[in-house]
C-alpha cells in the first residue's frame, strides 16, 4: 500500500544517491565501499546483524560521522562534506537510534526544537498531534517520563517537522514492543504520502520486509544482497543476513528456517 | 537588631556573587567548559569603565550601557575561535586555554595599569544610604546592585525558557547532537550562550568596581565566590545561584561579624558542608537549565 505514493520515481533522478561510501572509527572500517540510491516517494530498508555498519551508514547521510571516500548526493548536490544542521535545511532528518530526545523539557517543546529551523512543508506541530492523538493532551509533560514508545513517536515528530524530502529512521524497534512496534511502523504509509522518503535501518527484518519497496542487506560493513522484498527468498536474506558460513551451520542444526 | 542587619548584608553581597556568577553557571550548563578566566573578564569589564567610558564622554556611572555590549560581542567571538577550538580537543584542554587566558589577562592589566586600585566613580552615591534604625544602614548602591541581579536572572531566566533562542541552549544543553539533528549549529549557540555569559559578568565586575575598589588580581577571589554560590545553589539553577549567592554572602558576613578575620572561611565552611550534604546543591538537577 505504501506503493501507491510513487509516481515521480525516475522523474528526474535519485533523491539520494550514496556511491562507494567507506566510513572508518579509527582504524575499524565500518562501511566499506557501500552504494545505493533511494528514489522519491521511496522506502528503502538497510538490514544487517548488530555491527554491521548500518547505524553508521545513517550518521554519516546525517553529517554525524564524516566518510573516508564516497561521495553522498542530495538533490544532485553533494552533501558529503556539510554539517549536520545544514543537511537538515536542506531536507535530511535523521530519528536518531536510542531516540535522544531532550529529556528536561516538555513535548511541546521538543517539537519546538525541531520547527525551529523547519524547511516548507506539509509537518508542522499541529499535523504532528493530529499524527499521534495522545499527544496534545500530554504536550506540557515532560518527556523523560514517557514511555519508550511515546519517547520513539516524539522522536519522529520532532523530526517530521523539520519537514524533510528523506527520513532517516534508525532501529524504530530497538526495546519496543511487538504491538508498540507495529502500531509505529503503520505510521510510514502516511508519512510517504506527504512525499517523505525514506531511508530505514533495523534489525527486525520482517518489520523492514513488510514496509520496504526495497531492501539492502549489509554485512560486516559491505553489501551482502540487494532486491524487493517479493524477489528475495528468507534463505538469501539470512545468508546475507549472517554470512555464509553462520547460514549452513543455521541450516544443519535448525533446518533452514528464515 | 545586630543579627538584623548580618542578614541584610548578606543578602546585599549575595546578589552581587548571584549576578558574578550566572554566566559560570551558563557556560558551565551548556557547554561543559568551566571558565576559569570568568573573573579576569569582570576586571577588565571594571578597567573599560574606568578607562575606555570617560574618553568616549560617557559618565562611569552608565558605562555598562556600551560595556556590557562590548562585551556579549566578544564574549561571542572569543567562544568561537579560543574556547571551540580547546572544545573540539578535549575538556581539559579548556581548562588549560581558559587558565592561560586569566594568566595573560591579569598580567595585561597589571602592565598597562599597575596594580593600584580602581573604582568606578559614582559621585555622591557611593556614600548614600537608608538609615532603617541606627545599627541597619543599606547602602543604595548595594541595593542597586541586588535589585540588577534580581532583574537579570529572571529576564534570563524568562530568555531560556520562554524564548525559541533560549530553547535551542536548552537543546544544545541537553543533547548537542540531537539539537544538531534537529537543525541547530551547536556552535552558533554555544557563541549566544558565551555572550550572555561575558556580558553577565561585566556587568558584575562595573558593579563590583561602583561598590569597592578592585586591581588586576581582583578576579580570583570572586571567581572563588562565584564557584561557590553556582555549587551551593546547584549547577544548572538560575534561581539556585541566587540562593546559593545570598547563602554565601549570609554565612560570610555572620562569620565577619564574630571576628573578621572568619569572613571568607565561614563562606568556605558552608560551601564544604554543601559539598558533603548536597554534592549537587540545593536546587540542583541532573539535566541543566529545565
Amino acid at each position: 500500500m505504501c506503493a501507491a505514493a510513487d509516481p515521480s520515481i525516475n522523474s528526474n533522478g535519485a533523491l539520494i544517491e550514496v556511491s562507494g561510501l567507506s566510513v572508518y572509527h579509527g582504524q575499524l572500517c565500518a562501511v566499506d565501499d557501500v552504494s545505493f540510491k533511494v528514489e522519491r516517494g521511496e522506502v528503502l530498508a538497510m538490514i544487517g546483524a548488530n555491527g554491521a555498519g548500518k547505524s553508521t551508514l545513517l550518521r554519516t547521510i546525517a553529517g554525524l560521522h564524516q566518510a573516508t571516500s564516497g561521495s553522498i548526493v542530495f538533490n544532485d548536490q553533494d552533501v558529503s562534506k556539510m554539517a549536520p544542521h545544514r543537511r537538515v535545511t536542506l531536507g535530511i532528518s535523521l530519528v536518531p537510534e536510542g531516540r535522544r530526545l531532550f529529556t528536561s523539557m516538555t513535548l511541546e517543546e521538543n517539537l519546538l526544537v525541531g520547527a525551529h529551523y523547519a524547511n516548507k512543508g506539509p509537518f508542522n506541530i499541529a499535523k504532528i498531534y493530529e499524527l499521534f492523538d495522545w499527544m496534545h493532551d500530554r504536550r506540557r509533560q515532560r518527556v523523560g517520563q514517557f514511555s519508550g514508545g511515546e519517547q520513539q513517536a516524539v522522536a519522529i515528530g520532532r523530526a517530521l517537522v523539520t519537514n524533510p524530502q528523506l527520513l532517516l529512521l534508525d532501529e524504530l524497534s530497538l526495546g519496543l514492543a511487538p504491538i508498540i512496534i507495529e502500531r509505529i511502523y503503520a505510521l510510514i504509509p502516511e508519512i510517504i504520502a506527504q512525499g517523505v522518503s525514506v531511508l530505514l535501518v533495523e534489525q527486525d527484518v520482517t518489520q523492514a520486509l513488510n514496509f520496504a519497496n526495497r531492501v539492502h542487506c549489509l554485512l560486516e560493513g559491505r553489501t551482502s544482497l540487494v532486491g524487493t522484498p517479493a524477489e528475495l527468498s528468507s534463505e538469501e536474506i539470512e545468508r546475507a543476513y549472517f554470512g555464509s558460513h553462520l547460514s549452513g551451520y543455521s541450516q544443519s542444526s535448525h533446518g533452514g528456517a528464515g | 537588631m545586630i543579627w538584623v542587619n548580618v542578614l541584610i548584608q548578606g543578602i546585599l553581597i549575595g546578589g552581587f556573587y548571584a549576578l558574578f556568577a550566572c554566566g559560570l553557571s551558563l557556560m558551565f550548563g551548556v557547554m561543559k567548559v568551566i571558565n576559569l578566566a570568568h573573573g579576569d573578564i569582570a576586571v577588565v569589564a571594571g578597567y573599560v569603565a574606568v578607562f575606555l567610558a570617560p574618553q568616549l564622554h560617557i559618565p562611569e556611572v552608565w558605562s555598562f550601557i556600551i560595556v556590557v555590549p562590548i562585551f556579549a560581542v566578544a564574549g561571542y567571538l572569543i567562544q568561537r575561535t579560543l574556547i571551540q577550538k580547546s572544545i573540539d580537543r578535549d575538556p581539559f584542554t579548556t581548562l588549560l586555554v581558559t587558565f592561560g587566558f586569566s594568566v595573560v589577562i591579569e598580567n595585561l592589566l597589571l602592565e598597562i595599569y599597575t596594580a593600584n586600585g580602581q573604582s568606578v566613580n559614582i559621585g555622591a552615591l557611593i556614600g548614600d544610604s537608608i538609615h532603617v534604625s541606627n545599627v541597619i544602614y543599606i547602602s543604595y548602591i548595594s541595593l542597586a546592585v541586588l535589585v540588577t541581579a534580581v532583574v537579570v536572572l529572571a529576564a534570563l531566566q524568562l530568555f531560556l525558557s520562554k524564548s525559541g533562542t533560549g530553547r535551542l541552549i536548552r537543546a544544545v544543553a541537553d543533547d548537542r547532537e540531537a539539537a544538531q539533528l534537529s537543525g541547530a549549529n551547536y556552535r552558533h549557540i554555544f557563541g549566544i550562550a558565551a555572550a550572555i555569559a561575558f556580558a553577565t559578568v561585566a556587568l558584575a565586575g562595573i558593579a563590583y568596581g561602583m561598590m569597592t575598589e578592585f586591581a588586576p588580581t581582583s578576579g580570583g577571589v570572586n571567581l572563588l565566590f562565584a564557584f561557590e554560590s553556582v555549587v551551593i545553589g546547584g549547577i544548572g539553577s538560575l534561581w539556585g545561584t541566587l540562593i546559593g549567592g545570598v547563602l554565601l554572602g549570609i554565612a560570610q558576613q555572620v562569620g565577619a561579624h564574630i571576628n573578621p578575620e572568619y569572613q571568607v572561611l565561614a563562606g568556605n565552611l558552608l560551601f564544604l558542608v554543601i559539598l558533603g550534604v548536597r554534592p549537587h546543591g540545593l536546587f540542583g538537577k541532573k539535566t541543566a537549565f529545565s
